[in-house]
C-alpha cells in the first residue's frame, strides 16, 4: 500500500543485511528441523515449552491429590512430593514461561514487528533453540536417574540441596544443574539475537518510540534476563563443584549422621543473594513481556491509541531497572541486618509507583474506548485484575514486619502464583488467540474460546482464593501433609479437598484450548492478513502466514506509531504503520489541492 | 546523546513525506551487528565475572582465609595475553591497508599467544595441585579454579571464531578486503577477554590479593 509513494524524490530503501544472504532453506530437514527462520524456531520453542509445561501440571495434580485427600494416594511419598514441588516450579518459570515469552514469542514477533527479514544471527538462533531442547531434556533425565530428580525445592538452597537426606541429591540435583547451566547459555545466544536485532535492524522510520509496546516489554525483559542469568549460572556452576569436587562455596562445616563431613567455610547464605539477584528479575523477565502484549490487545481491541505511551515505555525501563535492587525481600527471614530488611522493604514498595501507573493507563485505555469483548480482549482484561490482586499481596508481602509470619505459608504460594503463574498464562492465552490467525491464516474458535477464557479465569480464583486464607491460619508450604494437627480446623482440610477439585475441572478444561488449536488449524475461519484491524506491521505482511523473509520485495517503511486507531478524517478506523499521511487521509489531501488552486486562482 | 532524544520523540506525530528521505542509507552489516553483539556479551560478561569477584570478596571477610599462593607463571601468562591482544591489533591495522601479510602475521601470532596463554593457565592449575596446596576446601584455590577456568571457556570460544576466520584467510584465500571484518570482531573480543582477565589478576591473583586492600578501606575486613 505505502509502495504507492515509493517513486517520490529522495526515496531511501530500508538497510538490508547486505553480506549476509538471506537463509534459505534446501530440504525438508533445515526447513523444520534444523531451521533459521526465526518463525519456525518459535513455533519450536513454544511446542517445547508447552509440552515441558503440561508436565509442569501434570506434577501441580500430583501435588494437589496429596494435599486434597491426604492418606488416600499411597503411591506418593514425602520425597515424591518434594520432587514434584521443585520439578513443578522451576519447569513453570523457567522452561516454559521464560521460553515461551522470550523464545516463542520473542523470536516470532520481533522480525516482524521491526519490519526485519528475519533475526540478525540466525544460525545462533537455530543453535540458541537447541541448547534449550538439551537443558529440557537432560532435566527431564532427571526422572530417570536412581534417586530421581532433585527434591530441593525450586529456589536449591544449600547445604540441604546436596546433603544425602534430600531426595534427588545423587543424580538428580547434578542434572538440575546442568540443565540450568545450559538453559542459561542457550538462553544467552538467543537473548543477545533479540536485542541486537531490535536495536540494529528496525526498518526505516521506525524509531524506538514507535515500536509496538510488546517489543519493549520482550525487550526490557531480554536485557533483564541477560544481566540477571549469570548470577544464576555462577549458583549454579558453584554448587556444581561443591556436589562433584567438594569444595565449600556454599557448605559450612556440617554433621551429618555423627559424622564431620569434609565440608566447611562456605556460605549458604551467598547461595541465597546469588539466587534471587536472578529471582527477582526473573519474575520481570515473565512480566515485562506480559505487561507489553496486554498493552497491544488492549489498544488493539478497544480501537483506541494507548494512553500515555512514552510514560507506559518509562515504566517498563525504571520497573526493570528497579527490579535489581529488590532481591532481598525474598530473604527477610534469613537473618540479616534489620537495616538491610528495610532498605529493601523501600525499594520494593517504590516499584509499586510506576507499576500502578501501568494500570491506570490500561484502564484509561480502556475508558470510553470502543471495546470489543474478543476472546484475546477478555484474556487482557482477566490479566490486569488478576495482576492488581497479586501485586496488592505483593504490598503486603513486601513489609518486613507483615513477612515474617506469612513467610513460607501457603499465603505465599497463592501470591506468587497469582502474579507469575496465572496472569502470565492469561496473558499468553490471550496472546495467542491474538496472533494464531497470523501463524496460521485461520482464526480459532470464539465460542469455546470464550468457554475456555471464564473457566480458567473463575477456575483460577477458586483456587487460588481459599489459598491465601489457608496461609493466613497458618497452613505451612512444602508440607507434605498436615497429619494429626491440631491447631488446624477440619475446614481446612475440606477446603484443601475443594482445591484440589477445581484444579482438575480446570486442567481438563485447557483440552478445549488444544482442541480449538487442533480444529482451527484446519477449520477456522479464514483470517485474512489482518482480521483484528491492527496497525502494527506484522499484521501488513504480503502474505499470512508470513512467508520466507517475512516481508514481499522491499521492506516496509514506517510513517507513524501503531497505535492510531479513529483518527480524526482517517479513511478507516486505523492507519497501519506504513501507511503514508497523503494514503491516510486522501481527503486531506484534496482539501489542501483545492485551497492551493483557490488560491492560485486569485 | 542520540538514545535520550530518540527516547524523549513524540510517538504520535506521524513522518510526513518519506521517512528517511534524503538520509544516506545506512547499511546493516554482519560486522556492525556483531559489534553490537560483543558489546552485550561484554555487558554479560561483566556481570558473570563482577559477581564472581563479589563472592570472592565476601568469602574473604571470613577468618579462615588463606591467600592464594603466589604464582610467577601468572605473569607471564598476562604477558602472553597482552601481546595475543597486540597482534590481533596488528591484524586488524593490516586489514584496513590492505596488506594481507599484516593480517597473516597478527592472527598467526595472535592465535599462537592465546594458546600459549591457555597452556600457562593449565601449568598454573597443575602447580597449586602438585604444590600440595590442593585442598579443595580452601577456598582461595576453588575459586582459582573456577575463575580462572570460566575465563579460559571464554577464550577457547574466542579461538573458535578465530578458527573460522583463520580458515577463510588461509584455505579459501580471501583478500585483505574480504576478512577485516570478521578480523576486527575477533580483535575487539580479544581486548575484552584482556581487558577482563587484567581486571580479575590485579584484583585477585597478583601478589597478596589487591582486593583485600580495597576491602580493608571499606572497613570490611
Ligand atoms: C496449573 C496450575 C498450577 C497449580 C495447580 C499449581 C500448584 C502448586 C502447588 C500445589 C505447589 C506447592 C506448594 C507448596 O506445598 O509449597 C506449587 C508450587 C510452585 N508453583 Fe505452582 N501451580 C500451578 C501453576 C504454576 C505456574 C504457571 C507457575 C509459574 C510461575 C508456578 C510456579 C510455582 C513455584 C515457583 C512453586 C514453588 C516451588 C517450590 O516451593 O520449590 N506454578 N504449585
Ligand atoms: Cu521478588
Amino acid at each position: 500500500m505505502a509502495d504507492a509513494t515509493h517513486d517520490d524524490v529522495g526515496y531511501v530503501p530500508p538497510a538490508e543485511i547486505e553480506e549476509q544472504d538471506l537463509y534459505h532453506a534446501k530440504s525438508w530437514i533445515t526447513k523444520y528441523v534444523f531451521c533459521q527462520d526465526a518463525k519456525v524456531i518459535a513455533i519450536q520453542y513454544s511446542i517445547t515449552a508447552i509440552a515441558i509445561g503440561l508436565v509442569g501440571l501434570v506434577l501441580s495434580w500430583l501435588m494437589r491429590l496429596q494435599l486434597g485427600f491426604p492418606e488416600a494416594f499411597s503411591f506418593i511419598e514425602p520425597d515424591d512430593y518434594y520432587q514434584f514441588i521443585t520439578v513443578h516450579g522451576m519447569i513453570m518459570v523457567i522452561y516454559l514461561l521464560t521460553a515461551l515469552f522470550l523464545g516463542g514469542f520473542g523470536n516470532y514477533l520481533i522480525p516482524l514487528m521491526v519490519g526485519a527479514r528475519d533475526m540478525v544471527f540466525p544460525f545462533v538462533n537455530m543453535i540458541s533453540y537447541w541448547v534449550y531442547l538439551l537443558a529440557v531434556v537432560v532435566l527431564c533425565a532427571s526422572f530417570f536417574v536412581p534417586g530421581g530428580p532433585t527434591g530441593a525445592g525450586w529456589t536449591l538452597y544449600p547445604p540441604q540441596a546436596i546433603l544425602s537426606g534430600t531426595p534427588g541429591s545423587d543424580g538428580g540435583i547434578i542434572l538440575m544443574l546442568v540443565s540450568l547451566a545450559l538453559f542459561i547459555v542457550g538462553f544467552t545466544m538467543g537473548g543477545l539475537n533479540y536485542v541486537v536485532t531490535v536495536f540494529q535492524a528496525r526498518t526505516r522510520g521506525l524509531s524506538l518510540m514507535r515500536l509496538p509496546l510488546t517489543i519493549w516489554g520482550i525487550l526490557t525483559a531480554t536485557v533483564l534476563a541477560l544481566l540477571a542469568f549469570p548470577a544464576l549460572f555462577v549458583g549454579a556452576v558453584m554448587m556444581l563443584l561443591d556436589r562433584i569436587l567438594g569444595t565449600s562455596f556454599f557448605m559450612p562445616s556440617i554433621v551429618e549422621l555423627g559424622e564431620h563431613l569434609s565440608y566447611g567455610g562456605g556460605s549458604p547464605i551467598l547461595f541465597q543473594h546469588l539466587f534471587w539477584f536472578f529471582g527477582h528479575p526473573e519474575v520481570y523477565i515473565v512480566a515485562l513481556p506480559a505487561f507489553g502484549i496486554v498493552s497491544d490487545l488492549i489498544s488493539v481491541h478497544a480501537r483506541r491509541n494507548i494512553f500515555g505511551y512514552r510514560m507506559m515505555v518509562w515504566a517498563i525501563v525504571i520497573i526493570g531497572a528497579l527490579s535489581f535492587v529488590v532481591w532481598a525481600h525474598h530473604m527477610y527471614v534469613s537473618g540479616m541486618n534489620p537495616y538491610f530488611g528495610f532498605f529493601f522493604a523501600t525499594t520494593t514498595l517504590i516499584i509499586a509507583v510506576p507499576t500502578a501507573l501501568k494500570v491506570y493507563n490500561w484502564t484509561l485505555t480502556l475508558w470510553r474506548g470502543d471495546i470489543h469483548l474478543t476472546t484475546p480482549m477478555l484474556f487482557a482484561i482477566g490479566f490486569i485484575v488478576t495482576f492488581v490482586n497479586g501485586g496488592i499481596t505483593g504490598l503486603f508481602l513486601g513489609n518486613v514486619a507483615i513477612d515474617v509470619p506469612l513467610s513460607d505459608t501457603m499465603f505465599v504460594v497463592a501470591h506468587f502464583h497469582m502474579v507469575m503463574g496465572v496472569a502470565p498464562a492469561l496473558v499468553i492465552f490471550g496472546a495467542i488467540y491474538h496472533w494464531y490467525p497470523k501463524i496460521t491464516g485461520r482464526l480459532l474458535d470464539e465460542t469455546l474460546g470464550k468457554f475456555h477464557f471464564w473457566v480458567t479465569f473463575l477456575g483460577a480464583y477458586l483456587i487460588y482464593f481459599p489459598m491465601h486464607y489457608l496461609g493466613f491460619v497458618g497452613v505451612p508450604r512444602r508440607y507434605f501433609e498436615l497429619g494429626d494437627t491440631q491447631i488446624f480446623d477440619q475446614s481446612v482440610g475440606d477446603l484443601n479437598a475443594f482445591i484440589s477439585i477445581v484444579t482438575f475441572i480446570v486442567g481438563f478444561a485447557q483440552l478445549v484450548f488444544f482442541f480449538n488449536l487442533y480444529r482451527s488449524y484446519s477449520k477456522g475461519k479464514e483470517a485474512g492478513p489482518n482480521p483484528w484491524r491492527a496497525c502494527s506491521l506484522e499484521w501488513q505482511t504480503a502474505e499470512t502466514p508470513p512467508g520466507h523473509g517475512n516481508f514481499g520485495k522491499e521492506l516496509p517503511l514506517v510513517y507513524r506509531w501503531p497505535y492510531d486507531f479513529n483518527v480524526p478524517g482517517a479513511k478507516e478506523d486505523f492507519i497501519p504503520q506504513n501507511m503514508s499521511q497523503s494514503e491516510a487521509f486522501p481527503k486531506r489531501k484534496a482539501a489542501a489541492k483545492t485551497s492551493r488552486s483557490r488560491a492560485a486562482k486569485k | 546523546m542520540n538514545l535520550l532524544r530518540e527516547l524523549t520523540d513524540k510517538p504520535w506525530i506521524a513522518t510526513e513525506g518519506i521517512p528517511g528521505a534524503g538520509q544516506e542509507q545506512k547499511m546493516l552489516s554482519a560486522v556492525s551487528s556483531g559489534r553490537a553483539a560483543i558489546k552485550w556479551l561484554f555487558g554479560v560478561g561483566s556481570v558473570l565475572f563482577f559477581l564472581l569477584i563479589v563472592s570472592y570478596g565476601e568469602r574473604m571477610t571470613y577468618e579462615d582465609w588463606r591467600p592464594l599462593p603466589e604464582s610467577k607463571l601468572l605473569w607471564f601468562n598476562t604477558i602472553a595475553l597482552i601481546s595475543s591482544s597486540v597482534a590481533m591489533q596488528w591484524a586488524v591495522i593490516g586489514g584496513r591497508r590492505d596488506e594481507i601479510d599484516d593480517v597473516k602475521i597478527g592472527m598467526l601470532s595472535g592465535g599462537i599467544t592465546a594458546v600459549v596463554f591457555l597452556a600457562g593457565q593449565l601449568l598454573a592449575w597443575r602447580q597449586l595441585v602438585q604444590m600440595g596446596y590442593f585442598e579443595t576446601t580452601n577456598p582461595a584455590i576453588a575459586f582459582f579454579i573456577l575463575i580462572t577456568g570460566l575465563h579460559a571457556l571464554h577464550i577457547v570460544g574466542g579461538l573458535i571464531a578465530w578458527g573460522r576466520t583463520a580458515q577463510k584467510v588461509w584455505w579459501r584465500g580471501c583478500e585483505a578486503g574480504q576478512i577485516r571484518g570478521s578480523v576486527e570482531l575477533c580483535a575487539f573480543y580479544w581486548h575484552f577477554l584482556l581487558v577482563l582477565w587484567l581486571v580479575l589478576f590485579g584484583l585477585l591473583f597478583a601478589g597478596n590479593n589487591n582486593l583485600s586492600i580495597i576491602l580493608a578501606i571499606c572497613g570490611l575486613r
